[in-house]
């Protein structure tokens, strides 16, 4: 499916990019350039959530900012109860995990078909939004914070140093955690597809009968594979409302949902850079559409999804890839990788 | 007494308002396995397109019963010519394509009329249930909701049209063998679907807030409802709205609306781990 | 992973299986049994149901009736995956392989379960040598032609190591001489595993054969030795007369 490197070379690349940019980012652009480029971090750690569970594993969720949404709102409720935010970070994705592992027992146990898992993740995600949506009015606060219905939760304290309440973080402090969290979260992933689990995950995705036929329990890996992606979506939904301090069930919108898809979309479905790059370029994109009148954010997105679909279904840095291998000598481009990743 | 009443009468409507925004994603579900994302925004369009009717001096009736499910039609046939077309046999694809055709519609409606609400009032007035009051208006939802199964159902059965059309869904290289071009029955059907959303957009659209983004208030109780109802396209939509119409509206009735939706949302998953190809996927199979 | 069974019970036995399509009958109150360690051949014309036959028998597909045993324990109906446990594997008609994946990578997965990093590497090396892949590992399976594609599949259910194997038109699509190494390997095969063979292919199953079922509209017409099935009447009307002129 891909033919972008994956083997244990292109991963230490892209690793060492991540450090680079941790560390660089905050000595060559200003303070405002930083925090722009933490919500971008976040929004890539939510596109890693989709990318895995679609990309590899197959799973057609449409409505992964459930887990999102969730996170962000978890953190929220709990750091304001807690003080401390070391708990609330922990839960913001266990919670989400959680979620997704009973969501997704009903829908592989059941075995129900892509389409469907696409409807039923997209139906949750939605009726999240209009049930957050509606939760104004002091009926609706847990401990001591208030849900706030349509107008979210403001005055999220942010990140502390564990155990510390009161050293929190600043601006700079919450990028080295999210840029920080982002190179974990896509080495722990690159961990996970490299393992044995991995490959039957790999698998799976490219014929889930072939892999019962071989005394796998296809609908167990599928489970694991949904609750990592909660997990994920969780935290970057963490890191998302630190970095405004704020949450709203815009989070659960459509718009958010159909944003992450479009994401990997455009970034290259099956691969893990793909999506964080495509989360940097769409979110770019979305803050330039911000500054004028002309053109309308949801128009924009839904060309670009339905071009994408159309005309280069495979994203960006396959596409990339390949026309790189074309024009490079032979011994770098396409199947070696493949070979050494099948021997490593 | 009386509030039995009225709480019949609204699950009533409940029921009917389900039956009408579902109807037009089922024809195209059942017919041509393809969901389509954008149903939502043709239910909008139709809402739109009898507001500004309405607006211009066009009388109401002729705006939503005939304006609105005509020209969301075309517009169905437009999408199609364009768009689905290219991706037949494609389900997530598709799915994802539509899902783009809806955020783009969103962003175009935005454009040209601004993110306001508009409305217009429900017209036919009131009527009393004991010492209760309630509007005329749902009786004209449940009369449509019921004209609409009972006028797909002729449509389907008794007209050569839907012959070619159950014959081509059935079993495309035989129609083809039989000289119907199956490329023309599935932009016709995809039309209808559209029609049929259109149709409960404009009907739909003296009770609810017309804006850009409203079709997200329908969409999810409507996928729940066509996929919870099966293949069988008219039996599975209504009981599957009989169904979760109820549910929703005891739910709400005991809680609040919110709770309704999650209520109808928790008995879907639960349905799908045991019926997953829905109701009408164990029983009623051979029903239309 | 084998247990010491008595003789009598035998590794498979299928009692009054049914399968039921709406109205079509694919499988109807088939009884069939299989020692340890036997080879059989199973053909009959299109249709005959031989291929839902293995569905069943792998719980790809759930009995509309009758009983599937393996060794003794009733498996009807259960997950595929548990048979395959259980020491099932098969090579479908339809190849069923990991197009997206290397040849290699295809059989590690087969290899893998349950098994050491090590063993199972030396498991695929071996499979890959025995079937003769070790020049193409590191291709993906979707490029390679039909031939090969069934080998790959063919080598994923042996790096599986079940105790029996059924092979669905194993030789379908290839050339003459893989026919005959094909044939070659079903022989090595059987001196260690019991298999079922799908053929429509009739000199590759006298190459093979010598206990043959023949089904014919989701029954069994005749089983017996392969010459006197070949010599039969009912089953040269049905089948026979088509091909073997
Ligand atoms: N999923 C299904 N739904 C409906 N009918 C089916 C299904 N699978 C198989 N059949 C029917 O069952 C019968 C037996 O099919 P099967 O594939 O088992 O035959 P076969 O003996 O393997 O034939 P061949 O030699 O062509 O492979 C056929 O009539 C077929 O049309
Ligand atoms: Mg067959």
């Amino acid at each position: 499916m891909s033919s972008v490197p994956s083997g244990w070379r292109g991963c230490l690349l892209v690793i060492l990019a991540g450090f680079v940019l941790l560390f660089g980012l905050p000595q060559v652009v200003s303070l405002y350039g930083v925090v722009q480029m933490t919500v971008f971090v976040a929004m890539a750690v939510f596109a890693l959530s989709q990318g895995f569970i679609w990309g590899f594993g197959g799973i057609m969720s449409f409505g992964q900012s459930a887990f999102f949404g969730l996170g962000g709102y978890v953190y929220a409720v709990s750091v304001i109860n807690m003080g401390d935010s070391t708990i609330p970070v922990l839960l913001a994705i266990a919670v989400p995990a959680a979620f997704a592992a009973l969501l997704g027992y009903f829908m592989f146990f059941g075995r129900i078909s892509d389409a469907y898992v696409g409807v039923i993740t997209l139906t949750v995600t939605i009726i999240l939004f209009n049930v957050v949506n509606s939760t104004s009015g002091d009926f609706y606060t847990i401990g001591q914070a208030a849900l706030g219905g349509f107008n979210g939760m403001p005055n999220v304290p942010p990140l502390n140093v564990p155990g510390y309440p009161d050293a929190a973080f600043g601006p700079i402090d919450t990028w080295y955690f999210a840029m920080g969290a982002l190179i974990l979260v896509y080495i722990l992933l690159r961990g996970i597809l490299a393992s044995r689990f991995g490959r039957v995950v790999v698998a799976i995705r490219e014929n889930e009968t072939r892999v019962q036929l071989l005394g796998y329990d296809a609908r167990v890996y599928k489970l694991l594979v949904f609750t990592i992606g909660g997990g994920v979506a969780g935290l970057g939904g963490c890191i998302f409302t630190n970095w405004g301090a704020f949450i709203s069930p815009t989070i659960f919108g459509l718009a958010s949902a159909a944003q992450v898809l479009i994401f990997v979309l455009v970034g290259g479905l099956g691969t893990l850079v793909g999506p964080v790059l495509g989360a940097f370029g769409i979110e770019y994109l979305i803050s330039i559409i911000g500054t004028q009148q002309t053109l309308n954010a949801n128009l924009v997105l839904g060309a670009v999804l339905v071009a994408f679909v159309l005309l280069v279904p495979q994203g960006l840095v396959p596409v990339v890839w390949s026309g790189i291998g074309r024009l490079l000598p032979r011994r770098f481009a396409g199947t070696g990788e493949q070979t050494a990743e099948a021997q490593s | 007494m009386a509030l039995t009443g009225l709480l019949l009468f609204n699950t009533l409507t409940g029921i009917a308002t389900l039956v009408l925004i579902c109807l037009g994603l089922g024809i195209i579900y059942g017919m041509m396995k393809i969901i389509n994302l954008a149903h939502g925004e043709f239910v909008m369009l139709g809402a739109y397109v009898t507001v500004f009717a309405a607006n211009a001096g066009v009388n109401l009736w002729v705006a939503m019963l005939i304006l609105a499910p005509v020209a969301v039609g075309l517009i169905g046939l437009v999408v199609e010519r364009c768009f689905i077309r290219f991706l037949y046999g494609r389900i997530i694809d598709t799915m994802l394509a539509s899902w783009g055709l809806s955020l783009a519609i969103i962003g175009i409606v935005t454009s040209l009329f601004g993110n306001t609400v508009r409305g217009i009032s429900a017209p036919l007035g009131s009527f009393p249930i004991g010492h209760y009051r309630t509007s005329l208006y749902g009786v004209f939802i449940i009369a449509v909701a019921v004209l609409a199964v009972v006028g797909l159902y002729a449509l389907l059965r008794m007209t050569r049209f839907g012959l070619v059309v159950r014959a081509t869904m059935g079993n495309p290289r035989m129609a083809a063998a039989l000289g119907v071009a199956p490329p023309r029955i599935y932009m016709a059907t995809f039309a209808l679907g559209a029609g049929f959303a259109g149709l409960a957009g404009g009907v739909l659209a003296p009770v609810s807030g017309v804006s850009p983004v409203m079709g997200a208030a329908f969409i999810a109780r409507a996928f729940i409802t066509v996929l919870g109802g099966g293949p069988a396209i008219i039996t599975g939509t209504s009981i599957a709205s009989a169904l979760f119409g109820s549910i929703d509206e005891f739910a709400t009735f005991l809680t609040t609306p919110v709770f309704g939706q999650v209520a109808l949302l928790l008995a879907a998953i639960i349905m799908i781990r045991f019926l997953p190809q829905g109701i009408t996927g164990r029983v009623f199979r051979r029903s239309l | 992973m084998k247990l010491p069974v008595p003789d009598a019970t035998p590794l498979l036995e299928a009692k009054g299986a049914t399968m039921r399509f709406g109205g079509v009958v694919a499988v109807n109150e088939v009884d069939f049994t299989l020692r340890e360690m036997e080879l059989r051949c199973l053909i009959g014309p299109n249709g005959a149901g031989k291929s839902t036959f293995f569905k069943m028998l792998t719980g790809q597909l759930k009995p509309s009736a009758g009983q599937i045993r393996l060794r003794g324990e009733n498996v009807t109906g259960a997950e595929p995956h548990h048979i395959a446990r259980r020491g099932v594997g098969i090579k479908t008609q339809v190849p069923n392989v990991f197009n997206g994946l290397s040849v290699y990578e295809n059989v590690f997965v087969a290899a893998g379960r349950r098994k050491s990093r090590a063993s199972a590497k030396r498991i695929t090396e071996q499979t890959l040598e025995r079937v003769r892949l070790t020049g193409i590992t590191g291709r993906m399976v979707g490029q390679l032609a039909h031939g090969q594609r069934q080998w790959v599949e063919i080598a994923t259910v042996l790096a599986q190591e079940p105790d029996l194997i059924l092979l669905d038109e194993p030789a379908a699509g290839m050339t003459h001489d893989e026919v005959l190494r094909t044939a070659e390997l079903i022989r090595e095969i059987n001196r260690a595993q019991a298999l079922i063979v799908v053929e429509h292919d009739m000199q590759f199953i006298r190459m093979i054969a010598t206990t043959v079922t023949v089904f014919n509209q989701g029954r069994i017409l005749v089983e017996d030795h392969v010459d006197r099935v070949m010599a039969n009447q009912a089953v040269r009307d049905v089948y026979l007369g088509k091909q073997a002129a």
